[in-house]
């Protein structure tokens, strides 16, 4: 492990197309892609809602909801709000339906004669 | 307590040689941790990826510390204070822009590649046109972002040390980007993380304790420091959208180009890409991400405070008035609320930002030139054993040189906005051939080139025809006069046109890429089979 050509350990041992075309392999894929697509077209819609109501509609941002904090300021706020709710979601997701899954194929991978 | 009276003599507010030896203090310290830190850098995987030996934890300070730039803390909050709520885009942006990262990149990233990120990008691509696009793309983003950083050094000296001569300015850039030199030549990677994780605790700990104290001023009440903002300011503009970009329709379109530049940057910005490498598995960096997200977002909603504080307790007028502009809210906060004591520790840590930023860009160009360029491209993937790390620490002093001419040509400008645009640029050169290398089977060698070189060329291209390089006072070289593009930034037609032409010439290519390295790098991605782990020493 150094200085060598950018390869990495194990690859000539380990039936990559085998594992791809692997029913296991197959629902990872579609666990992973079912979550983070959907889930991140939703929190960039709702961020570029928020930067076209900033540029296009300055006077509803500008409605105050209590003393002077106005709506601009709450959907503001709301952006990082709702960015800690997505992260926490996404760990709590990874946790309980990636990585299991993930580990088996790899614990499955590296049994069958590599490294 | 009256800061304009000070700055009237314009000379510093505070005592240069207390700021001095604050700052002296920090040096002293970071340089004993990064010699002890440098005793194991041995291979190119400690010097390049500290051994990939942090923890997810550890990590994720770091990134906080690198993404938590001077243009975070100077920037934001000059913009929150002189263009109110324009400014506070800035932040959402940067935040949200996270999601991104972590949902789409930093764990495949982590799995598939070594050290930057054309490891990955060439994985299942041809090797050398593939390399040589992602590592000058790499080099280009590294230098825009160093650009930012100087400029706010500059800004920063011109306020704290009373230097207001361009010439004297200079001199100090150049002593901070000597500095850098020294930290990356001997620490690497390992050695700049823990600069940055110590620079994080610091600024995220100074920027909490300022907020805590401007909220104690106004009752713990957001209304009420908004309320002495919009008093002071003199207008309640402030607080609503359009004080900057709602002049017009083209201000509001760059608005909107800004917005896209900033939430699609993060995720390709190759020197956040690198730090996932200095974590052991794929776990580690998903928590790294989680950590960084948290600090950012809490160090944003400080940033908000302080700007308004910034504005109600010294005004948008003295702030744009004082040597530094806006870059100098923040440090004038400083002074206001905890005299020079404070100034001294908060200009301290903002140098320190600068610093420890700074060494990250350095050491990503530098891994990017000697991995990418030397070792792969150049040598083939046959370098002898320790000259590639030999050529990525000279590769360090050029960088740093470089950074320290770029930043006394771009002394003065919004440190805040040149970082957007180094967004803009790796948002649009990488950032399409990113995702589709990870999640579109059939891309292929064309259509990495094509989407890279087009993101890269129309970036700067319309950087280049801007109102930043030209045609206005506050332009880089004023008195030219090219701007024939109205934009200053770039993002809203380069980043769907480098994901377009990717798109395009990837369906121009007859020829398949090999379909055993896609079959490897979608398993690899995902499973982590093969991940070099952490070193053992």
């Amino acid at each position: 492990m150094g200085d060598e050509a950018p390869t990495s350990v194990a690859e000539t041992d380990v039936d990559f197309p085998g594992i791809q075309r692997s029913e296991r392999f197959q629902e990872l894929r579609k666990r992973h892609r079912s979550f983070v697509f959907p889930v991140l077209a939703l929190a960039l819609l709702w961020y570029f809602a928020y930067v076209l109501l900033a540029g296009y509609a300055p006077e509803f941002m500008a409605t105050p909801v209590f003393g002077l904090v106005n709506v601009g300021l709450l959907i503001g706020l709301g952006q990082v709000a709702t960015t800690f709710i997505v992260t926490m979601w996404y760990v709590w997701y990874a946790n309980r339906r990636l990585d299991p899954i993930a580990e088996e194929i790899r614990d499955g991978a590296t049994a069958g004669g590599a490294r | 307590m009256a800061p304009t009276a000070l700055l009237d003599t314009a000379a510093s507010p505070g005592e240069p040689i207390l700021n001095i030896a604050i700052f002296g203090a920090f040096v002293l310290v970071t340089m004993i941790i990064v010699f002890r830190a440098s005793r194991n850098n041995k291979t190119a995987a400690d010097y390049y990826a500290a051994g990939r030996s942090f923890s997810g934890p550890q990590n994720g300070t770091a990134i906080a510390g690198d993404y938590l730039s001077a243009a975070s803390f100077l920037g934001i909050c000059g913009a929150i204070a002189l263009t109110g709520y324009d400014g506070f885009l800035y932040s959402i942006g940067f935040l949200v822009a996270w999601l991104v990262a972590l949902l789409l990149v930093a764990e495949l990233l982590r799995n598939t590649g070594r050290f930057t990120m054309a490891d990955v990008l060439s994985f299942r691509l041809k090797q050398r046109p593939v390399r040589i696009a992602a590592a000058t793309t790499t080099l280009v983003v590294c230098f825009f972002y160093l650009l930012a950083q100087m400029a706010g050094a500059g800004g920063l000296v011109s306020l704290l040390l009373g230097i207001p001569d361009k010439v004297g300015q200079g001199v100090v850039i150049a002593i901070v980007g000597a500095l850098m030199i020294i930290y990356v030549l001997v620490g690497g990677m390992k050695g700049t993380t823990w600069v940055q994780i110590i620079k994080a605790a610091l600024l995220i700990a100074g920027a909490g304790i300022m907020t805590v104290w401007v909220l104690a001023l106004n009752g713990f009440n957001l209304s009420t420091l908004l309320e002495h903002a919009v008093q002071t300011a003199g207008t309640s503009d402030i607080l609503n959208p359009g004080m900057k970009y709602g002049v017009s329709d083209v201000a509001r379109l760059d608005f909107l180009s800004l917005g896209l530049a900033l939430v699609l940057g993060t995720a390709a910005l190759p020197h956040v890409l690198m730090r996932f490498y200095t974590v052991p598995t794929a776990k580690e960096a998903r928590r790294s991400v989680v950590w960084a997200i948290w600090l950012i977002g809490i160090f944003y909603v400080f940033t908000l405070v302080l700007g308004y504080g910034a504005a109600a307790l010294i005004g948008p007028e003295t702030i744009a008035a004082a040597p530094g502009g806006a870059n100098s809210a923040a440090p004038l906060l400083a002074f206001a609320l905890g005299g020079p004591v404070l100034l001294g520790l908060i200009s301290a840590i903002a140098f320190a930002t600068i610093l420890a930023v700074v060494a990250g860009l350095t050491i990503t160009a530098a891994a990017s030139f000697a991995h990418d360029i030397y070792a792969s491209v150049m040598k083939k993937g046959k370098a002898e054993p320790g000259s590639e790390v030999r050529v990525a620490r000279r590769t360090v002093v050029v960088i740093g040189i470089v950074a320290i001419a770029g930043g006394i040509l771009a002394n003065g400008q919004n440190v805040a906005f040149l970082v957007a645009l180094a967004f803009a640029v790796a948002a649009a050169a990488n950032l399409p051939t990113i995702v589709y290398s990870l999640f579109w089977k059939r891309f292929n060698t064309r259509g990495a080139l094509w989407s890279m070189y087009t993101g890269l060329i129309s970036s700067i291209v319309l950087i280049v025809f801007s109102p930043v390089v030209s045609g206005g006072p506050t332009a880089m070289i004023p008195t030219a006069d090219f701007d024939l593009w109205p934009l200053s930034n770039p993002g809203i037609v380069s980043i769907p046109l480098a994901f377009l032409v990717g798109w395009l010439a990837t369906l121009t290519q007859r020829a398949p890429e090999d379909p055993g390295k896609q079959s490897e790098m979608e398993v690899r991605s995902l499973t982590g089979i093969g991940a070099e782990g952490a070193t053992q020493h």
